[in-house]
């Protein structure tokens, strides 16, 4: 029979202060792994809804973004030919032909302003996304009128429902509102295309062109039938890619994250270590009563080693819990694709929460190993002798 | 106190597994500070920048980066009091050899050879090298690091491949100058890339930024009197300090001071805790040998004194080990983070992060150990020998 784990239970309790302070220490470097964690979750999740299995983007050859492609009329006219692309009901193909700039807002993070990505497109382009308009409508062809995205009315005073503001040549209204599910949609502005290139001069130049495939498995031809017409002078991606690729905007904070919470977890597996070497010292008599009673060397080494890791297992469930009113809490940070902002939700979720309860154990039994070692290896009469 | 040295070392070798791993977490924590301080003190507190990049301003469109100047406004910035050098900034992105590899990545501007080292006074160049890529409109100048990361020598013939511009240059290297940040980065000549461009194109008269070295007495008004020639065109302009556009671009990335702020409260607490914990358990555990030691005629403010400096020396061991990886680790981001972090290129562990790092270890071994202190110096001694720790 081992020793029950009621033992190690009480053992820590009795040794409250310690407990607590050891347990606090682990805690918080798990509540910044958590932390990390939860960052890089929301980004990936905005990503991961953003793009349509059926669409793919084209771009300039040698392009890897929107932003810095750049494809004339002409091509987009000879796209529309292309086979395999799905139709509306009125037999058009579903190819939106689309301008992509950012421009500069004052934010409620910072008074020094910051890129909003704004996108002109045709009523095909809004067909083909699944953003619904949340408040008033969408913007009529023509006209100077914008929808912004959710999360852009959420972190930009100016963009407003009913307010007007100048970027490019003019002033332009917002008249409505949309919804992009929390989608990358979302942290943009969008009006119409022959607008938005009249007042950027971009007349017969577009940035990019989305077509959507008449069926899942149309796509691969339609990508190649592009990238291989060399008139084009494009390149096809497939939208989900597209985005998947923009998760590397969280990297710098991601990987100062990791590297902190190493670190720390250094420092907290070490003290961890000094909590049970002290553990061990003053349970000598102890130590020796049980392996007079009958329990191996091994149920020792077992025993301490479970006394850490429950040590480190509610430091890591506090430092969870210390994480836990960051979920949800809204942030953003730089899109190097879009050169413009991306606003996401901390998702501590339940891989945040067991990456930061594995994070823990490690420490624990780092900390814990050595400990339950020495204390398996006492001698008895010795234990026993010592005060 | 120091009469007792003695006595302290030997309480601090007597458990040397204890007193080496407190030492150990303490080293990990506090580098872990330093190295963020340090990252702070050279992002915004200034660092030491040199003059030449503090009077260099940058003029870019107000609505956003993306969006370009018309070359024109060039010659007028020039003609602006107070400005010494003006050039056209051309951020040229395309790909060098493989694009996928990102070991070929490096920053290209295209800029007015007759300007550009007028702008950049800071970089080091040889005389005829300068004349060279002033007379060939195919010459390009890179920075010593750049040279040196892909190996090139004068005359080197470089190819890139334009994704923005639709145009392949061949450039040959005729100058490799020294700077201090240590980026890699390349220059070469607008004429080249205006006279690759089909006629016609819209790219041709446009610069995407323009860089200016203003005089050394009023660079604030020198910014608001660029700002203020095209403030009612169609292309407003914003001009800001070289420093102040860089910062602006890292806030960009993510709210980095408030992350670095949280991180280094979590790091001091979890230090306070750690070093807190180990050093109460170890006083706490000797209370019987502070008793015998009373007996002996020690009285309570020495024993006091004996337990302190005990924690002091070993948070300063601590400290020291800990400011010393830091310096390793610093070392390491020195190499590793990209050069367009302002500072990043002289990051290190400065005297006063050094001495700021000592302190937080010196308060943090004091306050942790003064609670237990007093209460063994306060104990009487039958009690205290009647303790089984």
């Amino acid at each position: 029979m081992a020793i029950p784990i009621v033992y190690n239970i009480r053992n820590l309790i009795v040794r409250r202060t310690t407990t607590a302070m050891t347990a606090l220490g682990i805690a918080l470097t798990v509540a910044v792994l958590v932390a990390d964690v939860a960052l890089v979750r929301g980004l990936r999740a905005v990503f991961q809804r953003s793009g349509n299995q059926l669409h793919i983007l084209v771009l300039r050859k040698g392009s890897a973004t929107e932003l810095s492609s750049g494809i004339s009329r002409e091509i987009y006219g000879d796209l529309l030919f292309k086979a395999g692309i799905a139709r509306n009901t009125a037999g058009e193909p579903l190819v939106s032909p689309e301008v992509v700039t950012v421009v500069n807002l004052p934010s409620v993070d910072s008074a020094k302003s910051l890129n909003v990505t704004l996108r002109g497109l045709t009523s095909f382009g809004v067909a083909m996304r699944d953003a619904g308009i949340n408040r008033g409508r969408w913007f009529r062809a023509g006209q100077r009128e914008i929808v912004v995205g959710r999360s852009v009315t959420r972190r930009y005073p100016h963009a407003q429902l009913g307010k007007r503001f100048r970027f490019g040549k003019g002033e332009w209204q917002v008249v409505g509102v949309m919804d992009g599910g929390q989608s990358a949609l979302d942290n943009e502005i969008w009006g119409d295309l022959n607008q938005m290139s009249s007042d950027f001069n971009r007349a017969g130049n577009l940035s990019s062109v989305l077509v959507r495939a008449a069926a899942p498995a149309a796509v691969p031809a339609l990508i190649s039938s592009v990238d291989d017409d060399t008139r084009l002078n494009a390149a096809a991606i497939a939208e989900r890619d597209y985005y998947d690729s923009q998760t590397a905007a969280g990297a710098p904070i991601q990987f100062l994250g990791i590297l902190v919470s190493v670190i720390m977890a250094v420092g907290s597996g070490f003290a961890a270590m000094n909590t049970m070497y002290a553990a061990v010292s003053r349970r000598a008599q102890e130590i020796g009563t049980l392996r007079v009673l009958g329990f191996s060397r091994g149920h020792i080494l077992v025993s301490f080693f479970i006394e850490s890791l429950l040590l480190s297992l509610a430091g890591g469930l506090l430092g969870c819990l210390v994480a836990l009113p960051l979920n949800h809490f809204r942030t953003a940070v730089g899109n190097m694709t879009t050169f413009s902002e991306i606003a996401f939700t901390f998702r501590v979720d339940v891989t945040a929460v067991l990456a930061g309860i594995a994070f823990a154990l490690v420490m624990g039994t780092i900390g814990g190993l050595f400990p339950a070692r020495a204390a398996a290896r006492r001698e008895i009469l010795d234990a026993l002798r010592e005060v | 106190m120091f009469k007792h040295l003695p006595l302290v070392m030997k309480n601090i070798l007597h458990n040397r597994r204890r007193s080496s791993l407190t030492i150990a977490s303490i080293a990990a924590s506090l580098s872990l500070l330093a190295v963020l301080m340090a990252i702070y003190q050279v992002l915004f507190l200034g660092g030491d920048s040199a003059p030449a990049q503090a009077f260099r301003l940058i003029t870019h469109h107000k609505v956003s980066l993306a969006q370009f100047l018309p070359i024109a406004y060039v010659r007028q910035i020039q003609r602006v009091p107070g400005v010494k050098a003006a050039t056209g900034w051309q951020w040229f992105g395309g790909s060098y050899r493989d694009a996928r590899e990102p070991r070929n990545f490096f920053a290209r501007f295209a800029v007015d050879p007759l300007q550009m080292f007028r702008v950049w006074p800071d970089y080091a160049l040889p005389e005829q090298e300068r004349m060279a890529f002033e007379r060939e409109r195919t010459g390009c100048v890179a920075s010593r690091a750049l040279a040196n990361k892909f190996d090139w020598k004068l005359g080197e013939r470089i190819t890139l491949v334009g994704d923005g511009f639709p145009v392949t240059l061949d450039l040959s290297l005729v100058g490799i100058f020294d700077e201090s940040a240590q980026a890699a980065v390349l220059y070469f000549n607008q004429d080249y890339l205006r006279q690759s461009l089909p006629a016609g194109s819209p790219q041709r008269d446009m610069v995407s930024q323009v860089m200016v070295q203003a005089d050394r007495v009023d660079t604030p008004h020198v910014a608001e009197a660029i700002d203020a020639l095209f403030e009612d065109s169609p292309d407003p302009t914003k001009t800001e300090s070289e420093r102040v556009f860089l910062l602006n671009f890292i806030s960009f990335l993510g709210n980095f001071k408030l992350f670095l702020a949280a991180i280094c409260g979590a790091v001091s607490f979890t230090l306070l805790l750690v070093s807190g914990n180990t050093l109460s358990m170890s006083v706490r555990e000797r209370v019987r040998e502070i008793a015998v030691l009373k007996t002996l005629g020690f009285n309570a403010s020495t024993i006091l004194g004996i337990v302190l400096g005990e924690a002091a020396v070993i948070a300063l061991a601590g400290g020291l080990i800990g400011s010393s990886l830091a310096g390793l680790l610093c070392g390491v981001i020195r190499h590793a983070a990209p050069p367009f972090i302002p500072g990043i290129k002289t990051l290190a562990v400065t005297p006063l992060i050094a001495v700021l790092s000592l302190t937080v270890a010196l308060l943090i071994g004091l306050v942790s150990a003064l609670l237990p202190a007093l209460s063994a110096a306060r104990t009487s001694i039958s009690n205290s020998l009647r303790h089984t720790g």
